[in-house]
């Protein structure tokens, strides 16, 4: 066990790569073994991460002090550039990496029934986790955009290959938007690196840590000009990835396109690297320039709020809803961090962990449906609720858990960042509520059409939901309720973390 | 200072066992009377094998030069050397694997192809303006030939006649610049030009020399505008032949291009790792201007190709561009990323052009839409061809992607942010463009799914190409000290 605590954080990353290569490795026709290899790939990340929630050290803050990180690993990996395999794990990265472990694990059980090109799909989606958790972990920008990068070319092939009709628009949409954004990301870490240097060395660092303290940065960086630029060079980057409000139009078309397991880890992973880049990186790296820009994001934010929410309200696909409804909740966690005050930026990481298991639900719920009936038009169902009565109980559960019912973790998540940003941007706040009133009017109505009602004779013996497809569900509603009812341990995973945050940003005030 | 003929000699063995090679090419194809077969592949094969392990042993040190100040022997010209032989030794295989020129004769294309490589030893090593000249024509006659190659057919033919249209034209044009600076300085060693043009003030001579001077050297490595050749004769070339101008002259004009500007127009500050100009003559910027709107008309004009050797053509184009912004900043740091990029484009291009090799030999042609389904008809070239695709797109984890992190990386550290963004958004764009392809391969369905075979020698080159572009992707600190330890380069 000691050689696996010591390096628990690159066992989670880079045993689902293995895993990968075990699959490309198989002869063909071994379909079942090529599942349950990748099941099993996945599932011990998952083990590893819970060996996480039980060691981490919640007093803890990291953010900005290298020697408050947890599980760290740090070595020299090109040394003539300074480039080092530097990860760790702190109060910001820690519910993301949970929330991706049991995605992922989830999205390879809800991936059973795929037949076409088995080895392939699991292969490429062992991949994409490795892209995820290396995201997460690590410490170095150029690590940093080297995993983010490759988490798209297998999002690029598992949506134009194994996708809807639309599949190779919506494929290629995808990959040109974010690399767009990350490209953007590319210039912004090359000048940081050349305009910062390491303290102990005098060299040039890639290490983000470095650039949080503001000694490490030049003349030239300290312009506040150049500051701007650079934030924002970083935020469409980020943005494009949440996605904000005018960069999200990539997303209904992925989302709707992609195959179901794919829109989970889509929704409730992909779309937090975005608002986690904002947090790990450009907050505490441009304090002064956040805190500058507060007020236009926390706008932005409000935006993805009532915008989302309206876009879904016109929606007649099912997945595109949900699609649209994800677009209303991140807006969630840029108003709560865009106000800087410790009770927004814990609501906004709450959210990001909440929405995850919510949004995740909502995809294999309208997967569920769609796998039987072959549509996903909401007028084209009607009265389900009779026929499948265990389907209904789940995706009410969820569409309620969606709308911010108290009991569920959504509630949690919006109330914090109500209560957070209310105390700074009251009409924001204000605003942001009453976009709650669309949020739920969306979710009942939908509900309405397809489950309540007449039943629509077409679908008189639609098969019920069966073990597998509970058995993916089942976690996140127990989680879900969990902390809907019991915060605290979530909340404390966190807490010390996203506290050192707000002070490092609010101490250039 | 400068080293006779005969001492120089022994630092003339890789030029020596290629034009050994040759002239045994040349009896065996009299002897043997079966112009046909292999062994002439072969023999060509253990010549450029030969040349690579020549120059590879011998290192350069300090730097001489040799033939009275003719030729230099130093780590840049030796780089150069062995990368352009590497690029040579793979089109060899390539060539011999492919359906376009079997059935002809084989021992005289292997002669092209040899006495283009050595051409472009001695492009990459010449200081004298005269040897300089005489090299680009030993690597650009034979290249005619090897572009029209496929005799009987028109577009192969077309290929040939526009080849040697432009180059004689941009030939023209460069030894006209090349007598102007003779004229103004009365030498013809690069280094004493350089040296009598930083001491005088012709300003209006200097600048019509260095621009014409450009045309000849980016016509070699096909820069806009001076690229309009570069797609009909890739188009028609026979695509090993293909293959080989878009690596192998390409870095040996990258190679003189710095050379000759470098020591001509700037002159090194000790120390610093920089140059300055030497004149009031801003030529770098005139290359910033050509290198962004190289790549961006490359990589504009690819979006529209259905063909793919044209596509690559156009693309090419498009990385001589990136290629460019080293070129322009006058800092070692630039012309090491040029030259680390050089080595990770020979893999990925190669790598591109071979696939595409092995696809025309079993569906007989080149269009987009000859690639449909690839992806379940031969998995591994159809991933292979992927990867290099994205390799040449820049994204991680494969090689192209450090190539264009080196590049970018001195851009930004010289501050010349425009074309940082330019290049960035021609990223972009040809991330479409590539992709294409690869959704032609794995997103549609073929209307004839039978197999393609790839043979187990093909598929083993495949690897060869592929795993460099991999590894240097992940771990890449061995070719960026060569590529450091490489810029030295003789100024004297």
């Amino acid at each position: 066990m000691g050689f696996i605590d010591s390096h628990i954080l690159s066992f989670m990353t880079f045993l689902p790569l293995l895993g990968a290569a075990v699959i490309l490795c198989m002869p063909k026709g071994k379909d079942e073994t090529i599942k349950w290899i990748a099941a099993l790939a996945s599932f011990l990340p998952l083990l590893l991460s819970v060996r996480l929630w039980f060691t981490y050290d919640r007093t803890l803050a990291g953010v900005n002090v290298a020697s408050q990180f947890q599980f760290v690993e740090h070595y020299s990996w090109i040394p003539s550039i300074n480039v080092e395999y530097f990860v760790g794990a702190d109060g910001i990265s820690m519910p993301m990496l949970l929330l991706t472990a049991l995605l992922s694990f989830l999205a390879v059980i809800g991936s059973w029934g795929i037949d076409k090109k088995i080895r392939g799909y699991m292969a490429l989606f062992l991949l994409l986790e490795t892209g995820m958790m290396g995201t997460f972990i690590s410490l170095d920008f150029f690590l940093f955009y080297v995993f983010w990068e490759v988490m798209l070319l297998p999002m690029y092939f598992l949506i134009g290959v194994w996708g809807g009709p639309r599949k190779e628009y919506a494929a290629i949409k995808f990959f040109l938007y974010t690399l767009a954004g990350s490209i953007l990301m590319l210039i912004v870490l090359l000048a940081l690196y050349f305009n910062t240097t390491n303290p102990e060395t005098g060299a040039h660092t890639f290490n983000l840590l470095h650039y949080m303290s503001q000694n490490s940065h030049n003349a030239w960086l300290k312009g506040f000009d150049v500051r701007i630029l650079l934030f924002l060079g970083l935020f469409i980057g980020f943005a494009i990835k949440v996605p904000l409000f005018p960069f999200h139009t990539w997303l209904p078309d992925a989302h709707v396109e992609a195959p179901t397991a794919i829109s989970v880890i889509l929704a409730g992973v992909l779309l937090k690297m975005g608002t986690y880049g904002l947090m790990r990186i450009s907050f505490p790296v441009f304090p002064d320039v956040t805190v500058y820009f507060a007020l236009p994001m926390a706008i932005l934010g409000v935006i993805n709020i009532i915008y989302g929410a309206l876009c879904a309200m016109a929606q007649s696909d099912l997945k595109k809803l949900v699609a649209y409804s994800s677009v209303s909740h991140m807006g969630f966690c840029l108003l709560g961090m865009a106000a800087l005050t410790p009770l927004g930026m814990v609501g906004a990481s709450m959210q990001m962990f909440s929405h995850g298991m919510i949004t995740a639900m909502l995809f294999f719920l309208v997967g569920v449906v769609y796998d039987r009936a072959h549509h996903r038009q909401i007028d084209g169902f009607g009265g389900l609720g009779v026929v499948v009565p265990v389907y209904t109980a789940f995706i009410g559960f969820a569409f309620f858990a969606s709308l911010g019912l108290p009991g569920m973790s959504g509630f949690i998540a919006e109330q914090m960042v109500f209560l957070g940003s209310f105390q700074v941007f009251r009409t924001l706040a204000i605003i942001a509520a009453l976009g709650i009133i669309f949020v739920a009017a969306f979710h009942l109505w939908a509900l309405q059409r397809v489950f309540l009602g007449p039943l629509n004779p077409k679908y008189t013996s639609l098969e019920e939901i069966n073990g597998r497809e509970i058995f993916c569900l089942a976690p996140l509603v127990v989680l879900i309720l969990i902390v809907g009812v019991w915060p605290m341990p979530v909340l404390d995973l966190m807490n010390a973390s996203l506290l050192r945050l707000v002070d490092l940003v609010k101490a250039v005030i | 200072m400068f080293l006779g003929n005969l001492a120089s000699l022994r630092y003339f063995l890789p030029e020596f066992a290629v034009t050994a090679t040759i002239l045994l090419l040349v009896v065996l194809h009299v002897v043997t009377k079966s112009p046909r077969s292999t062994a002439s592949g072969f023999l060509s094969l253990l010549g450029v094998g030969a040349a690579i392990f020549l120059a590879g042993v011998a290192p350069a040190g300090a730097g001489r030069s040799i033939f009275e100040g003719m030729v230099a022997h130093d780590g840049f010209a030796v780089f150069f050397k062995v990368l352009t032989a590497l690029a040579t030794l793979v089109v060899i295989f390539m060539s011999m694997d492919s359906r376009d020129l079997a059935g002809r004769s084989q021992a005289e294309y292997y002669i092209f192809l040899l006495s283009t490589l050595l051409g472009m030893f001695l492009l990459s090593s010449a200081t004298d303006i005269v040897m300089l000249y005489l090299a680009l024509e030993l690597v650009s006659i034979p290249s005619y030939l090897l572009a029209g190659y496929l005799k009987g057919q028109e577009r192969s033919t077309e290929a040939a006649m526009k080849y040697v249209v432009y180059g004689a034209t941009a030939s023209g044009v460069m030894i006209y610049g090349f007598s102007i600076l003779f004229g103004l300085t009365g030498s013809t060693q690069v280094a004493e030009i350089g040296r009598s043009l930083a001491a005088g003030k012709a300003t209006l001579p200097m600048l019509l020399a260095s621009v014409m001077v450009a045309v000849g050297f980016g016509y070699k490595i096909a820069a806009v505008p001076f690229h309009m050749w570069s797609p009909d004769v890739y188009e028609g070339a026979p695509t090993p032949a293909t293959a080989f101008f878009s690596v192998g002259p390409k870095a040996a004009g990258f190679a003189v291009l710095v050379r000759f500007y470098y020591t001509v127009f700037a002159a090194a500050d000790p120390g610093t790792g920089l140059w300055r100009l030497t004149s009031a003559v801003d030529w770098p910027f005139l290359f910033a201007a050509l290198s962004a709107l190289t790549m961006t008309v490359g990589n504009l004009v690819a979006v529209k190709q259905s063909n793919v050797k044209r596509l690559l053509a156009y693309s090419s184009i498009a990385h001589a561009g990136y290629m460019l912004m080293g070129f322009v900043l006058l800092s070692s740091a630039g012309i090491e990323a040029i030259l680390f990029y050089l080595v990770v484009y020979l893999f990925m291009n190669l790598g591109a052009f071979y696939v595409v090799v092995l696809v025309s030999n079993a569906t007989r042609g080149e269009e987009i839409s000859d690639f449909t389904g690839l992806g379940s008809r031969a998995p591994f070239a159809a991933v292979a061809l992927s990867i290099f695709l994205f390799a040449l797109t820049g994204i991680p984890p494969f090689s192209g992607f450090i190539g264009k992190v080196y590049l970018f990386a001195e851009v930004i550290h010289r501050g010349v942010y425009w074309l940082a963004v330019v290049a960035a958004l021609n990223s972009v764009v040809s991330l479409y463009y590539y992709t294409r392809i690869v959704r032609a391969m794995f997103f549609e369905e073929p209307k004839d799914a039978s197999a393609i075979p790839v043979p187990a020698v093909s598929g083993a080159l495949l690897v060869l190409l592929v795993a460099p572009t991999l590894i240097l992707g992940v771990y890449w600190e061995p070719v960026a000290r060569i590529a450091a330890d490489s810029v030295r380069m003789l100024a004297f």
